[in-house]
């Protein structure tokens, strides 16, 4: 019951805000009157949604594939890195200032050399949203590991743990909470990094993902469907993030006042 | 049977030029209670931590049953420690706590688990084991604690002001714990507080220290037949405390006044 309860209490808000806002911007259409080129009406991005289900399914589907890879080997490498920097204070105070200023590379100038060695066609989308999605990861691992309480350090150093043996039973699970918020905050760059791959290296074919469907909606002047594809690609990226906050809770959840 | 504990002329000085400790001897007896008491900055957590082998004398020897403190010969299931808290991993429920120390040497998952659940009854949580420590209360996870220090069954137990932080009923419940593993386990066991009370109760040997810098300034054997609340509510208890008292009074004020390092 109380689940039930604290469901709806996290649910229901949101979901009124949502209505509430759909419903000023069907008001203000018919208030202002703007052209459909410019802004669709809600019910015409829902009909145009219903029209392209099959395409928009599609997309959802190869774009969140793209996405989810990508997602997959930046936590891997974000949490390896993170360890490995951890672990070595000189690789830390030598790489971790270039893997900063490397993040702050914007994705849409390096883009086009993903193309350039990954080639067209969803490897340049995962390779994309892995590298937008890696550096939280890495930092969070890194700064989850550097936390780990000195007293259990020192238990460790006791009981005579090997480095390998202090990694696995002592800092990574440390790590944890911090590395679910790093996993958090990937699950939704790694959406906009496979669309900005898709932007640039993919190309239209029976089946076009998410960025190809907006850029060829933009040029037909559907702006109705293009509105879709983005609630489509927010729905991806609600869905990868929601799957990673549920497994952060399944890890956290008997120990952690995060998940509590 | 427990291990002698023998140190030599330990002196330990800081980089910075403060001095812990500074010709320090004592002698420990197999299979008794040692006690070192003292306010705070006698340095007797430094020599505890170099009997566990944790830092290193800048002169002198520090030996358990005549090897070097800290010596791979001693084998890590030698000297054992708990701590002031009790540093149990949040994630992992009481026996698998328990039963890190046997994990980390590659014992067997079963063999590990049984080791460790007798280790709980030992101690009084025989019940508590699948609970997560946050599930515990502070004495309870003390109880774990020492449950965890006495599953590699080592010859010396030491205790770094372990129930400083526990309120008084139940510091007396686990000094009688203590005792009673002592005799179970026959181990030697070395503890370090600043409550005389514990001390007088506890010590088979108690080593009175007075910092600045950190020295033993008086060594008594209270030679008490039995222990119990009969003790606490006893004269020669009673006296030995006050006895105590003075002599750590007498100590800080040779140091200055009993400032803190």
């Amino acid at each position: 019951m109380s689940t039930v309860r604290s469901f709806l209490r996290g649910a229901v808000p949101p979901a009124v805000m949502v209505v509430l806002l759909v419903a000023a911007w069907q008001v203000c259409i018919w208030a202002f009157r703007p052209s459909a080129y410019l802004v669709p009406a809600p019910m015409d991005v829902v009909r145009a949604a219903g029209e392209m289900r099959a395409p928009l399914a599609g997309a959802a589907w190869m774009t969140g594939t793209s996405a989810a890879i990508g997602f997959a080997i930046a936590a891997g490498a974000g949490v390896l890195a993170g360890s490995v920097l951890a672990a070595v204070p000189f690789l830390m105070r030598g790489l971790y200032p270039i893997a900063t200023l490397l993040q702050m590379v914007p994705l849409v100038a390096i883009a086009p050399l993903l193309v350039i060695w990954c080639g067209y066609g969803p490897r340049t989308a995962v390779a994309s949203a892995a590298i937008v999605s890696v550096f939280p990861v890495l930092a969070a691992t890194l700064d989850g590991m550097r936390g780990t309480d000195r007293g259990l350090v020192e238990l460790f150093g006791t009981l005579r743990a090997g480095r390998v043996q202090r990694w696995w039973k002592l800092e990574l699970p440390w790590a944890i909470p911090s590395i679910v918020t790093g996993l958090r905050v990937a699950a939704g760059l790694s959406v906009i990094g496979a669309i900005v791959g898709e932007f640039v290296g993919a190309f239209a074919g029976d089946e076009s993902p998410v960025g190809i469907l907006i850029l060829s909606a933009m040029r037909e002047n559907r702006t109705d469907l293009v509105f879709a594809a983005v609630a489509v690609a927010a729905i991806v990226g609600f869905v990868l993030f929601g799957l990673v906050s549920l497994g952060g809770w399944l890890l956290l959840r008997r120990w952690h006042a995060s998940a509590a | 049977m427990g291990a002698a504990i023998s140190a030599v002329g330990v002196s330990r000085a800081f980089e910075d030029g403060s001095v812990a400790l500074d010709g320090v001897s004592l002698d420990v007896a197999p299979g008794s209670v040692a006690v070192l008491v003292g306010p705070s900055g006698c340095g007797k957590t430094t020599l505890l931590r170099m009997i566990a082998g944790l830092d290193r004398p800048t002169r002198g020897t520090v030996t358990v049953d005549g090897a070097g403190a800290g010596d791979a010969d001693g084998g890590p299931a030698a000297v054992a420690i708990a701590f002031q808290e009790p540093r149990l991993l949040p994630w992992r429920s009481t026996v698998r706590n328990v039963a890190l120390p046997l994990e980390l040497h590659g014992v067997p998952r079963r063999e590990r688990l049984a080791r460790a659940r007798e280790m709980l009854g030992l101690v009084g949580l025989a019940d508590a084991h699948r609970k997560l420590p946050g599930q515990l209360s502070g004495g309870m996870r003390m109880r774990a604690a020492i449950a965890r220090a006495l599953v590699t069954r080592p010859r010396v137990l030491l205790l770094d002001e372990p129930f400083g932080a526990l309120d008084e009923i139940t510091r007396h419940v686990l000094d009688d714990l203590v005792l009673a593993i002592r005799s179970e386990l026959s181990m030697t066991v070395v503890l370090v507080t600043h409550s005389i009370a514990e001390a007088a109760y506890l010590g088979d040997r108690i080593f009175v220290m007075a910092p600045a810098p950190g020295r033993v300034v008086r060594t008594v054997e209270p030679g008490f037949a039995a222990r119990g609340p009969a003790l606490r509510a006893s004269v020669p208890y009673a006296s030995l405390m006050a006895d105590l008292l003075q002599s750590l009074g007498t100590a800080m004020a040779s140091s200055g006044g009993g400032r803190a390092a």
